[in-house]
């Protein structure tokens, strides 16, 4: 399993996304807490979070108190506006060190393409070795539309200089929790 | 070829943005594509990728009506049609009946193979492409250059023009702040739009996926911020399972951009909520095009099997020269050109197909196993019949075909070049010709063939006798080398016939789709080959090797004709390479060479024709080492040297810049000398370092090594 993470953080870092690893989801909740203070989250420039295990109960309602400007009522114009979005992942593939989710609502797709800046939330059990292990289990024969997520937006369509965040977030910060339980997608 | 044409490889060669550009992304990419490749087995992802797609193809009409069912119960309209401009009709009706005022589009090469943008300017429709290169093309007013780097010839100044005339004045040509400015400029057109237009790169019929790849994210957003979806996708995406992805998924990021998968993959099986809670409706559109009448043609069905990677552009010597804009409008590069052919008309095709130096650089790395220079000889070929050929070529190969004719016409230019000639160069030809001597210097027709010569040499009477077969070139310009030969075999016992029957192998014909005198040739060379008994048909020509060993039989194929097919293939097991024999000469002990030599530093170049299809680069380093040479060896050692049989008479001027490139990394070993194996490449190289007064010698191996053995 660790190997798996390792493999993983290398290949999503060479991509320009920054991975954080905590042992427990109160750790992480701290993590998060101080991030989106860092990044001045306020009602003027606010956060976004579409639903997951993690964020749900207390620790949510702790951070709506926290954090002024931290919504859970994810819109299309909230997302456009906001400067963080939040989103639980699925799966993630330790080859490629990407990111899967069933993204069927169109919440977790807000979130994750809208705001400049992307948090996703893994436990760290769900990294599986590659594409092929993960579509065993989110299945395209059965979900509508699924997410693959590997670093933050780039392009190189100009003089191919490699530039991050062109439509999508600039940066996307990974946080995996190795006491996150998910139901299963 | 029309002189439009012939200009706008003018243009392209005088733009040096564009062939800086192409020229140093060629040279990083293949780094960037090995290292994405690591841990990676190649061939069997290709593997995997054919049979997923060669099946496909072999059903597409099961497979389209397979996805319809599949899709359309999961929400989906699913429209199939053959006819482009019903695509456009479907697509406009129903912006009208949906009220769309506004579109934006992420990349969709089929939707520019039909011209869709054009089609909503005319409707007063806003349309606006998000992929970052497809905004800046269409701002420009442009078409792409590149398949998968639509705007790779512009310069950022050009963009920043772009953008200040087009969108807002002002803007510096600073990259980080141009791509900025087009997210903040975009986002507000995505959240605006009422349609969202994407291709798909990959189609699975089990599911009705739609699986949709791109870097930017602007696929998601299309996908999800409009209210309504259409999707244009050639049926040529088709695959059968959703386990064919994988294999697709693996190659396409790795072969296209080095990456080992692109930021973002989007799997579309169905229809999901808007972001107001409504159903969105989800329209796909599977395009013919005459799709499923090249995957009936049994040559041109392996072209479906394409996942336009681009790098049959990136690794290609000429493409890297003069980029997408010669090649035409929607699909370029070598795989442009055949698909150019299908979708759009044979006759397009034309000027184009000519572009293709037939190096076979790409074959090796395609994805898809698509066999280019083959396909393009074949849309040659098919031109020809179509157009016939020209009254100029017909009398060339008049003579060609009538050996004697041709013979004595090159001992009657051996006097006639008199003239033009300096030592055993041709350095000038009058007017129109002068092109030809421009970049090189031409080698002089020996005073005496080999034909005469051979005859003179003195060889040990051996019941172990092969023959050879010299090809124009060493038999009339470079005897010597001929010569030499036999001095090796010799050595080793064996003595070496002279068939003189024999004539052009008839690759020149062949290139140039002049099929029937190829196959004449091939006769003739049959008849003259195989009348003495001999266990091998040796050749220090690697084109004139591959026509005997694989392009006769071809040959026959393309052209229907079986009855001499038995012959070709004796002959095919006949022949083989100088390099190759010799070398297994000495590793049976038959030859030895002289020990504790060491001799000058060398450095080698490959001949396309040896490297990729005799697949022979190890044995002539292994002599040339074994004989005492260092071998230094150069950048790019495998990449053509311009010369490709009449192609460096047809377009000199990207012949020229291919030969420049080559001396250059000859010169900077630091070598001597540059041996190579192919009497043709010896007469690029060795004209080119001729006309620029270097010293370095370029020689054929055989000529290397004609002192070496004991
Ligand atoms: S022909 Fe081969 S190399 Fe060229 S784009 Fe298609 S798959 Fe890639
Ligand atoms: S064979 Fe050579 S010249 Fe022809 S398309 Fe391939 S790489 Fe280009």
């Amino acid at each position: 399993m660790s190997h798996s993470f390792e493999s993983f953080k290398t290949r999503a870092e060479a991509v320009s996304a920054e991975v954080h690893r905590f042992g427990t989801q109160e750790e992480a909740t701290a993590f998060l807490l101080s991030f989106l203070q860092e990044e001045g989250v306020s009602p003027q420039e606010g956060a976004v979070c579409a639903a997951g295990t993690f964020l749900d109960g207390p620790r949510k309602d702790d951070l709506k108190v926290k954090v002024p400007g931290l919504s859970f009522e994810v819109s299309q114009a909230a997302s456009a506006s906001s400067k963080v979005g939040i989103s639980q992942l699925d799966w993630g593939i330790a080859a490629t060190g990407t990111l899967v989710q069933d993204a069927s609502a169109v919440d977790k797709r807000l979130v994750s393409t809208l705001p400049p800046i992307h948090v996703a939330l893994l436990g760290t059990d769900r990294i599986l070795a590659d594409m092929n292990s993960v579509l065993e289990h989110l299945r395209p024969q059965e979900l509508n539309y699924i997410s693959c997520i590997t670093g933050p937006s780039r392009t190189a369509d100009i003089e191919r200089v490699l530039t991050i965040g062109v439509h999508g977030p600039e940066r996307l910060i990974i946080v995996v929790v190795d006491d996150l339980q998910q139901v299963m997608a | 070829m029309t002189t439009q044409f012939k200009d706008s490889i003018e243009t392209a060669l005088h733009n040096p943005n564009l062939t800086g550009a192409l020229g140093r992304f060629s040279e990083a990419y293949r780094v960037s594509r090995a290292k994405a490749y690591e841990g990676i087995d190649f061939e069997t992802v290709r593997d995997e990728i054919v049979a997923a797609k060669a099946d496909a193809s072999s059903r597409f009409e099961e497979l389209a009506q397979q996805f319809k069912q599949n899709a359309e119960a999961r929400g989906a309209k699913v429209f199939r049609t053959s006819d482009p401009e019903q695509v456009k009709q479907y697509i406009l009706d129903l912006a009208r009946e949906q009220g769309v005022q506004r579109v934006v589009k992420s990349k969709s090469m089929a939707s520019e193979e039909i011209h869709l943008n054009k089609a909503f300017e005319k409707a007063g429709i806003e349309v606006d492409e998000t992929d970052l290169g497809e905004w800046i093309i269409q701002l420009a007013h442009q078409t792409p250059s590149h398949m998968v780097m639509p705007a790779i010839h512009m310069t950022k100044e050009e963009v920043a023009t772009v953008f200040s005339q087009e969108v807002e004045e002002g803007q510096m040509p600073d990259i980080p702040k141009l791509v900025k400015f087009a997210r903040a400029k975009l986002r507000p057109k995505f959240l605006q739009a009422d349609m969202g237009i994407t291709g798909a790169n990959i189609a699975v019929a089990e599911s009705g996926t739609l699986v949709i790849v791109t870097n930017e994210g602007n696929a998601r957003l299309v996908s999800t911020l409009p209210r309504i979806h259409v999707a244009i996708v050639g049926i040529e995406k088709l695959v059968a399972q959703v386990k064919d992805i994988t294999p697709i998924l693996t190659a396409l990021p790795r072969s296209a951009t080095g990456q080992l998968l692109t930021s973002y993959v989007s799997m579309i099986s169905g229809q999901v909520p808007n972001t107001d809670g409504s159903p969105k409706q989800l329209h796909i559109i599977l395009m013919d095009n005459h799709r499923s009448d090249m995957a009936k043609d049994p040559m041109f069905k392996e072209a479906l099997q394409c996942i336009r990677c681009a790098t049959c552009l990136n690794v290609c010597p000429v493409f890297r020269l003069v980029g997408g804009h010669v090649f035409g409008k929607t699909y370029t590069g070598g795989i442009g050109t055949i698909l150019t052919a299908w979708f759009d008309e044979l006759k397009k095709a034309d000027d184009i197909q000519g572009l293709c130096i037939q190096c076979g650089t790409c074959v090796p790395m395609c994805p898809g196993k698509i066999d280019i220079p083959k396909l393009i000889l074949e849309l040659r070929r098919r031109i020809v019949v179509e157009k016939g050929q020209s009254m100029g070529m017909k009398a060339i190969y008049a003579v060609v075909n009538n050996r004697r004719l041709f013979h004595s016409m090159l001992r009657v230019a051996a006097v006639t070049q008199k003239p033009f000639k300096q030592g055993r160069f041709i350095r000038h030809l009058p007017l129109f010709l002068s092109d030809m001597t421009e970049f090189r210097s031409l080698p002089a027709v020996a005073p005496r063939p080999l034909r005469d010569t051979i005859k003179e040499i003195e060889q040990p009477k051996s019941p172990e006798k092969v023959a050879f077969y010299a090809g124009c070139l060493i038999d009339f310009c470079y005897p010597e080398m001929g010569e030499s030969l036999v001095k090796i075999l010799n050595k080793a016992g064996i003595e070496v016939i002279f068939p003189d029957e024999q004539t052009c192998c008839g690759a020149p014909a062949r290139y140039n789709g002049a099929y029937e005198v190829a196959g004449q040739n091939a006769r003739d060379n049959l008849k003259a080959l195989l009348a003495t008994d001999v266990k091998h048909v040796v050749s220090a020509c690697p084109t004139c090797t591959v026509a005997l060993k694989h392009d006769f039989i071809e040959t026959f194929k393309s052209l229907g004709e079986s009855d001499a097919m038995a012959q070709a293939e004796e002959l095919s097991a006949k022949a083989i390479d100088f390099a190759t024999l010799v070398k297994k000469l000495v590793d049976e002990g038959r030859l030895t060479l002289k020990e504790g030599e060491t001799l000058e530093k060398i450095t080698y170049h490959d001949s396309c024709h040896l490297k990729r299809t005799l697949k022979a680069s190890q044995p002539p380093r292994d002599l040339l080492q074994q004989a005492g040479h260092e071998l230094s060896e150069m950048y790019e050692c495998d990449t053509c040297c311009g010369m490709a049989g009449s192609y460096s008479l047809k377009l000199p001027e990207i012949s020229a810049p291919i030969l420049e490139r080559k001396l250059k990394f000859i010169k900077e070993t630091g070598a001597t000398k540059v041996v190579m194996d192919c009497p043709g490449c010896v007469m690029q190289i060795r004209g080119g370092l001729d006309k620029e007064g270097s010293p370095i010698h370029a020689e054929h191996t055989v000529e290397t090594l004609a002192n070496r053995f004991k």
